[in-house]
């Protein structure tokens, strides 16, 4: 291991909904994690952190990425998910996959130990107070379940919106509640899903914010869809392109580039 | 009571209709929680007082052959009998074993989910014997023949309008002006006509929210004092008990009587709360003849020493099911039998059936609400998963799923093709979303599309882009 108490090495878990959607929240980690003094690296043998497998009670599969994926990670500082739902897999799930089995179970503690969801790290671990971003609006912040009540994930990104210049939060009456994506929870259940997001659409709407943020790609594609099929003018963006000063540059989800 | 668990997808579409369900839902959603939060907050302890109920709930378990025996030794000594019911048709027999014994012809019950679960009025009445609720809620319920939705508010799917037409229909003397404005004014209405059944009744059938061990009580909360009425009045009080309502001492008990009010209606205390034990003692001013309980075991016994024992620990407050997102759009009914929401999820696959129910779990978010929120911190979400990872083992999920589950896994394990065929469904997906920047129809994707958009991806994968990155930095 290379860390020096000023520079660690990070790991970016990118998560296969940025790889594949929203490639530039993986490039706002990057630079929001450089800004916080860390040398980042991303580990090409990755891919998605096994969840699908996981909630669909497959747990062989789970088990056999959960070992890729301990091999990639191994001999950083930190590994930094931009995701409190990936991030909880790593961190909360993926030891108990290895119960019966100690010396996996052991690497796997260590894995868990040093993984940190992206806002969190920055603020918990790297002490960061403040960006240097301006956004001229208004958001509102939906507080992503994993995150929320696997990594207590609350007062972070709240914090550190704080800091950017122009930019107003108000909060929703009950910015906690699911929005009704789930995984595969909203492809299996379709119609519950839509009344859960359309229930979370009107609360977003009652805010008066022109910009709803959230840490997870999951939740802000299910809402980015509900708010687009209504009609709603409202945009949608990762927390990060927001901490990471991109949204100049950056079409908000869904959004194309006039 | 049939279940109709397996269809558990078509009764929540029916149920996502039925607008006075939403009405009921939506109001109750925002209370039930924000009650909740009040008491919780009005109690420092409250946090450390969950792990103590875990902890007593734990130890129990871990002992419960020897609680249960103890119990029963102290039951005998107070004078009670005890019946011991392995499934849910020793349970029926015992219950009217005493009620044709007492040559009984109507029976006034306080609110059970047991008794639910043994359907013990529908057998009742196949053998003559006139069961009546007296819980104000179960009441309306048995004017209208429905089951409960709830486990403590059996009637949450009505609003008050429903109620007061249920209860019109029966109290057919009220004038049509009468003005019932709230719940209590139908409650002191159904009063006039409940009491003189509490006299008329010749048992009396309750629940039981704890066993103790160390006196042989069994203890009932209610609000509306019925419970009382139905345990005292009759001759003889049969009380329906699951195994796993037994607490070691009194000291237990009233650790978990301050979790379970707060946790389940946001009172310090439930209105009423009684212990009994025994029958009535020759000085005893009333009490019934004789008291028996019921004891049932219907499958728990099963979950020992399994991933699923933790569930036994429930004292059925109904946080979770308060607090589910699911549930509190779905209702109660969607559930298909007598244990809804998070907690009927991982029960009712054990007691009806992984076949009939195991489809339940999966109709979760996962989002942890209920876990958080319950007072003896069952890992719930933990405990669905472990039943998908059943289901899946038994091959039980659509043949669909199954493949594109093995099709992916198998994709997602090699990361080179990973990062092609990623590409070319970004690339892909970008492309034919064009100006619009959203898909609002797409195969495969019908049950995405059919209540949202899908907005497309930004074009070119984050690894595709980070490498060009690199060797242009190179
Ligand atoms: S599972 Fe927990 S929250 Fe749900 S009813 Fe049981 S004790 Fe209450």
């Amino acid at each position: 291991m290379t860390q020096t108490a000023s520079r660690p090495r990070v790991a970016l878990f990118v998560t296969c909904l940025v790889d594949l959607h929203r490639p530039s929240v993986g490039f706002a980690a990057i630079q929001l994690l450089e800004a916080a003094g860390c040398q980042v690296e991303v580990p090409r043998a990755q891919t998605c952190c096994g969840q699908p497998a996981y909630n669909s009670g497959d747990r062989a599969t789970a088990t056999a990425m959960a070992r890729a994926i301990i091999d990639a990670f191994a001999g950083y500082d930190y590994v930094v998910v931009p995701s409190g739902s990936c991030g909880g897999m790593l961190s909360s799930h993926m030891p108990h996959l290895f119960d019966d089995d100690p010396n996996t179970r052991a690497r796997a503690q260590a894995l868990a130990d040093k993984t940190h969801e992206l806002v969190s790290f920055l603020t918990d671990i790297r002490g960061m107070t403040e960006v240097a971003a301006s956004f001229d609006g208004t958001v509102t912040y939906h507080d992503s379940c994993a995150g929320l009540r696997e990594l207590g994930i609350k007062t972070q990104p709240r914090e550190l919106l704080a800091s950017v210049s122009g930019l107003t939060l108000v909060e929703m009456t009950d910015p906690e509640i699911c929005c009704g994506f789930g995984g595969t929870f909203c492809v299996k259940y379709p119609d519950i899903s839509t009344r859960m997001v359309s229930d979370k659409t009107a609360d977003i709407a009652a805010t008066g914010a022109g910009t709803l943020l959230a840490g997870d790609m999951g939740c802000l594609l299910n809402m980015a869809g509900r708010l687009s099929r209504e009609g709603s003018p409202v945009q949608v963006r990762h927390v990060a392109e927001v901490l990471a000063n991109m949204t100049n540059d950056l079409p908000a989800i869904g959004q194309v580039r006039p | 009571m049939l279940a109709t668990s397996a269809d558990f997808k078509d009764n929540s579409t029916r149920a996502l209709q039925d607008k006075g369900l939403h009405k009921a839902l939506q109001a109750a959603r925002v209370a039930l929680p924000a009650k909740r939060a009040a008491a919780v907050a009005n109690l420092p302890e409250f946090e450390q007082l969950r792990d103590i109920g875990r902890d007593i709930k734990n130890h129990t378990l871990a002992h419960l052959d020897f609680y249960l025996e103890t119990w029963e030794r102290n039951v005998l000594n107070a004078g009670g009998h005890v019946h011991w019911a392995s499934t849910a048709d020793d349970a029926r027999a015992a219950v009217l074993a005493i009620c044709q014994r007492v040559g009984a012809r109507t029976v006034t019950k306080g609110k059970s989910m047991v008794s639910e679960e043994l359907a013990i009025n529908e057998h009742l009445e196949k053998h003559g014997i006139t069961p009546i609720e007296t819980d104000l809620g179960e009441y309306i319920l048995q004017i209208r023949n429905e089951p409960p939705s709830h486990i403590i508010g059996p009637a949450f799917h009505l609003n008050r309008e429903d109620w007061e037409e249920s209860f019109r229909k029966v109290h057919t003397q009220l004038p049509a002006d009468r003005v019932f404005a709230e719940r209590r004014d139908i409650m002191s209405e159904a009063r006039t006509l409940l009491r003189e059944k509490f006299l008329a009744a010749d048992v009396g059938i309750t629940g039981a929210n704890f066993l103790i061990a160390e006196t042989g009580s069994s203890v009932i909360v209610t609000n509306e004092g019925n419970g009382d009425l139905t345990q005292t009045l009759p001759r003889v009080h049969i009380v329906l008990a699951s195994i796993e309502k037994v607490v070691p001492t009194l000291e237990d008990a009233t650790n978990m009587l301050r979790l379970l009010a707060r946790s389940a209606t946001g009172q310090d205390m439930s209105v009423y709360t009684t212990f009994s034990t025994g029958g009535r003692r020759p000085n005893d001013l009333d009490g019934p003849e004789e008291y028996h309980v019921v004891v049932v075991d219907n499958g728990r016994s099963a979950m020992i020493g399994t991933e699923f024992q933790d569930m036994l620990r429930c004292i059925r407050c109904a946080a979770c099911m308060n607090h589910c997102p699911v549930y509190t759009t779905v209702g109660g009914h969607s559930y298909g039998w007598v244990y809804p929401g998070p907690m009927g999820s991982v029960l009712t696959p054990m007691l009806i059936g992984v076949d009939k129910a195991g489809n339940l779990p999966n109709a979760s978010t996962f989002c942890g609400k209920c876990e958080s929120v319950c007072p003896v911190k069952i890992p719930l979400p933990k405990m669905m998963r472990h039943w998908r990872e059943r289901e899946f083992e038994r091959h039980l999920q659509p043949m669909a799923v199954r493949t594109n589950l093995a099709l992916w896994a198998w994709v997602a394990q090699r990361p080179a093709l990973y990062r092609l065929a990623t590409r070319i469904a970004a690339k892909a997906l970008k492309l034919l979303a064009g100006k619009n920047g959203k898909f609002t129809t797409l195969p495969l994707a019908s049950g995405w599309t059919a209540g949202r958009d899908l907005p497309a991806p930004e074009g070119d994968t984050f690894f595709a882009r980070y490498a060009a990155q690199q060797r242009n930095q190179a």
